[in-house]
């Protein structure tokens, strides 16, 4: 056979038409943030939801001061506040049911304490006693995770195997701008997508990964739009506006459950603190920034809705204040407890059973404890 | 009934036979990886899987070392037992973060209340020929992450044995296969499957009077060829098979040098910084009244793993394992 001939007898089948997999358009984040406070939507707003809100951002900041006055004294080791943040960090919590799972970050012990964590417990990884204060069974909350962005995949994970066992559960994971560029994020919301699993991404955009601005973290449109790449839907609230937050994440966890598959939510707020307590925002950020965001305060933006319907008075909001005050007044004292350590608790849970290896080192910190009382005795 | 292939069975089919026993035994068992459903794995260990538990309990992920990890541990979380399966061991590397930070932790930063059943199945080890990233010794990298158990199989039947211990673990396992020996055989025989004894066991594979050879893995068969061979010098070698890497069996190991007085650390993996120091350093510590020559190693050399051409030079042979044994300050006539 010549070319020629070769040539007249091979018909390749054609290309079938590129199509796109998934119509990339209902994906699409609106153009603007999600509102509800100072909207119309809010006349829709149920108005106990609100309250609750309210008495929960306020609880939050409240417990935030509290938390930074303790690393001030020496109580905790360090503290990414999330001051400014509240409104995510309640939304959050408050839009799970209980067999639902939350994964934070570390600056998210807020969630985890709306969620229902006693706060000493959530503080434990940041006093130093020991890293994960709680059972994460008992409140389904993840352990505080510090890697970033680490802790997404095993959302995905959890709600996938959730899903396997025929649970109707949803995991909730939280992480920041700074976390989007991580390996892990894009694995996340690639896996979750793939396997439809019943996932909602909290990206709360708070403008900075410690002193790095947005700008110099990503060239897209918005965090939201990346869910667009995944074949999931990507949504922008206003960050600082709960009664938006909690309306866009429960949508989220309501499609998720329905076998929708996952969300990508980005919520633009604002790190009105620096990143910890060792942090110093003065070297890459200006004071008028910082004050252009007290505006559009969280507890603000909720205590002008609700006493302009008049949902909330000057008791009302005393109430609420005297409530955060007992919450802080109890954190206080409690940390000011010094924790109990026991050193040999270094050596148990390593392994589910001590390897010789272990075994051995236990003995001689054991004899070094002995020795040492030994010579406080003397 | 499995696919497993009439006897004698390969080591690749003796982990697949122990894979599928171990589902089928137990439904939270599950196998994810890259190619690991339809496929059946690049060297064939999940075939069949998929198709006997369907593709939810063996899944096709996406391919992303930190993702597959990752999600194994949130299912962990949930009461799964995930089996991952890391393609090739250069192959790993994406998952470390994962794997150091939270694989090996999570038992102890939860005080006991998370612990981590997994298993990661790492191919590894030269020796077959693989370009550029396909024949690290990454076992360093594991031993020296606590949390982790770190297991290596020589035999078919310790491939079945240590699998099936590995998967039944309440802690994370690294089973680290060694490529080379996927399509050895021996007398196992996959109707009979072997006891599973818990993991932390060295064994004697051939008893000896004059020297100790320490090894695991890729470098057994290599050692006992070498005890062989060694027997026309005059030397009865013993080889110690350690099988488990972390828990590190001193007790086997420091009986073995007590007996012989004289020892030769075994591996692929590069020497410097390698399992051969700790091995060596640990015998030392145990054994040193007893010894009657320093521990001495072959290893890799230290260098990037070799292009496939070249890499019989860089992998502990018999001559250089014989070597080191003349080296043990033999006095004349002993």
């Amino acid at each position: 056979m010549t070319v020629m001939e070769q040539r007249d007898a091979y018909r390749p089948t054609p290309p079938p038409a590129w199509q796109p997999r998934t119509d990339p358009a209902p994906l699409l984040p609106d153009a603007e943030p999600f509102r509800v406070l100072g909207t119309d939507a809010a006349a829709k707003a149920d108005a106990r939801l609100l309250h609750q809100l309210y008495a929960e951002v306020v609880r939050g900041r409240r417990y935030n001061a509290q938390a930074t006055a303790l690393t001030k004294q020496g109580r905790l080791a360090v503290y990414p506040s999330s001051t400014g943040q509240e409104a995510c960090e309640v939304a959050a919590a408050l839009v799970l049911e209980e067999r639902d799972w939350l994964f934070p970050s570390y600056r998210d012990t807020l969630a985890a304490v709306a969620r229902g964590l006693d706060p000493v417990q959530a503080l434990t990884l940041l006093r130093g006693d020991w890293h994960t204060g709680y059972d994460p069974r008992e409140h389904r909350v993840a352990p505080l995770c510090t890697p970033l962005a680490t802790q997404l995949p095993h959302a995905v994970g959890l709600a996938h195997a959730a899903r396997l066992k025929g649970d109707d559960v949803v995991a909730l994971a939280m992480v920041g701008d700074g976390g989007t560029s991580e390996g892990d994020f894009h694995e996340a919301l690639n896996f979750a997508a793939v396997w439809q699993a019943p996932v909602v991404f909290l990206v709360q955009n708070n403008g900075f990964a410690i002193s790095v601005p947005l700008a110099k973290q990503t060239a897209a449109p918005s965090l939201a739009h990346k869910a667009v790449g995944y074949g999931m839907p990507g949504r922008l609230v206003d960050g600082n506006d709960a009664a938006a937050v909690h309306e866009v994440l429960a949508e989220a966890v309501r499609h998720a459950r329905e076998g929708g598959g996952p969300t990508l939510v980005e919520a633009i707020t604002y790190r009105m603190e620096a990143h910890t307590n060792a942090d110093d925002a003065t070297r890459y950020r200006v004071d008028a920034e910082v004050d252009a965001w007290r505006d559009h305060d969280p507890i603000l933006l909720l205590e002008r809705e609700l006493t302009e319907r008049g949902l909330l008075d000057e008791e009302g909001i005393r109430a609420v204040r005297d409530d955060a005050e007992k919450m802080a007044a109890d954190l206080r004292e409690r940390m000011n407890q010094d924790p109990v350590l026991d050193p040999m608790d270094l050596f148990r849970d390593v392994y589910a059973e001590q390897t010789t290896q272990l075994r051995e080192q236990a003995a001689q910190l054991r004899a070094e404890l002995d020795a040492e009382a030994d010579g406080a005795d003397r | 009934m499995t696919t497993v292939a009439a006897k004698p069975a390969t080591m690749a089919q003796a982990f697949g036979r122990a894979l599928r026993d171990a589902m089928a035994a137990d439904p939270s068992v599950h196998v994810l990886g890259e190619d690991v459903g339809t496929l059946g794995g690049v060297f064939r260990v999940t075939d069949g899987l998929a198709k006997e538990f369907g593709d939810a309990r063996c899944t096709d992920t996406p391919l992303a070392e930190a993702g597959i990890l990752g999600t194994a541990v949130g299912m962990a979380m949930y009461g799964l037992r995930p089996v991952v399966e890391m393609q090739f061991d250069a192959f790993a590397y994406p998952g470390f973060e994962q794997l150091i930070s939270h694989v090996a932790k999570m038992r102890n930063r939860t005080r006991g209340a998370m612990p981590m059943p997994l298993t990661v199945r790492v191919p590894y080890g030269g020796g077959i020929g693989g370009v550029e990233h396909h024949s690290d010794s990454s076992e360093a990298y594991y031993m020296a992450t606590p949390g982790l158990h770190v297991v290596t199989p020589a035999t078919v039947a310790d491939a079945y044995g240590m699998m099936r211990a590995a998967i039944a673990s309440d802690d994370p396992v690294v089973v680290l296969e060694p490529k080379r020996l996927y399509w050895s055989k021996d007398s196992w025989n996959p109707e009979h499957p072997t006891d599973v004894e818990p993991i932390g066991r060295a064994v004697v594979r051939r008893p000896g009077s004059s020297a100790t050879l320490i090894t695991y893995g890729p470098s057994v068969p290599v050692c006992m060829e070498a005890a062989e061979a060694a027997r026309a010098e005059g030397w009865d070698l013993e080889v110690v098979d350690l099988r488990s890497l972390v828990p590190f069996d001193d007790e086997t190991v420091s009986a073995s040098v007590r007996r012989t007085g004289r020892a030769v650390v075994v591996h692929e993996s590069g020497g410097f910084g390698g399992p051969g120091g700790e091995i060596a350093a640990r015998v030392t510590e145990r054994c040193f009244h007893h010894l009657e020559a320093p521990v001495l190693r072959v290893a890799g050399f230290d260098i990037p793993y070799p292009p496939p051409m070249l890499e019989r030079h860089h992998l502990p042979g018999v001559d250089r394992i014989l070597d080191a044994v003349a080296r043990l300050q033999w006095e004349a006539g002993s």
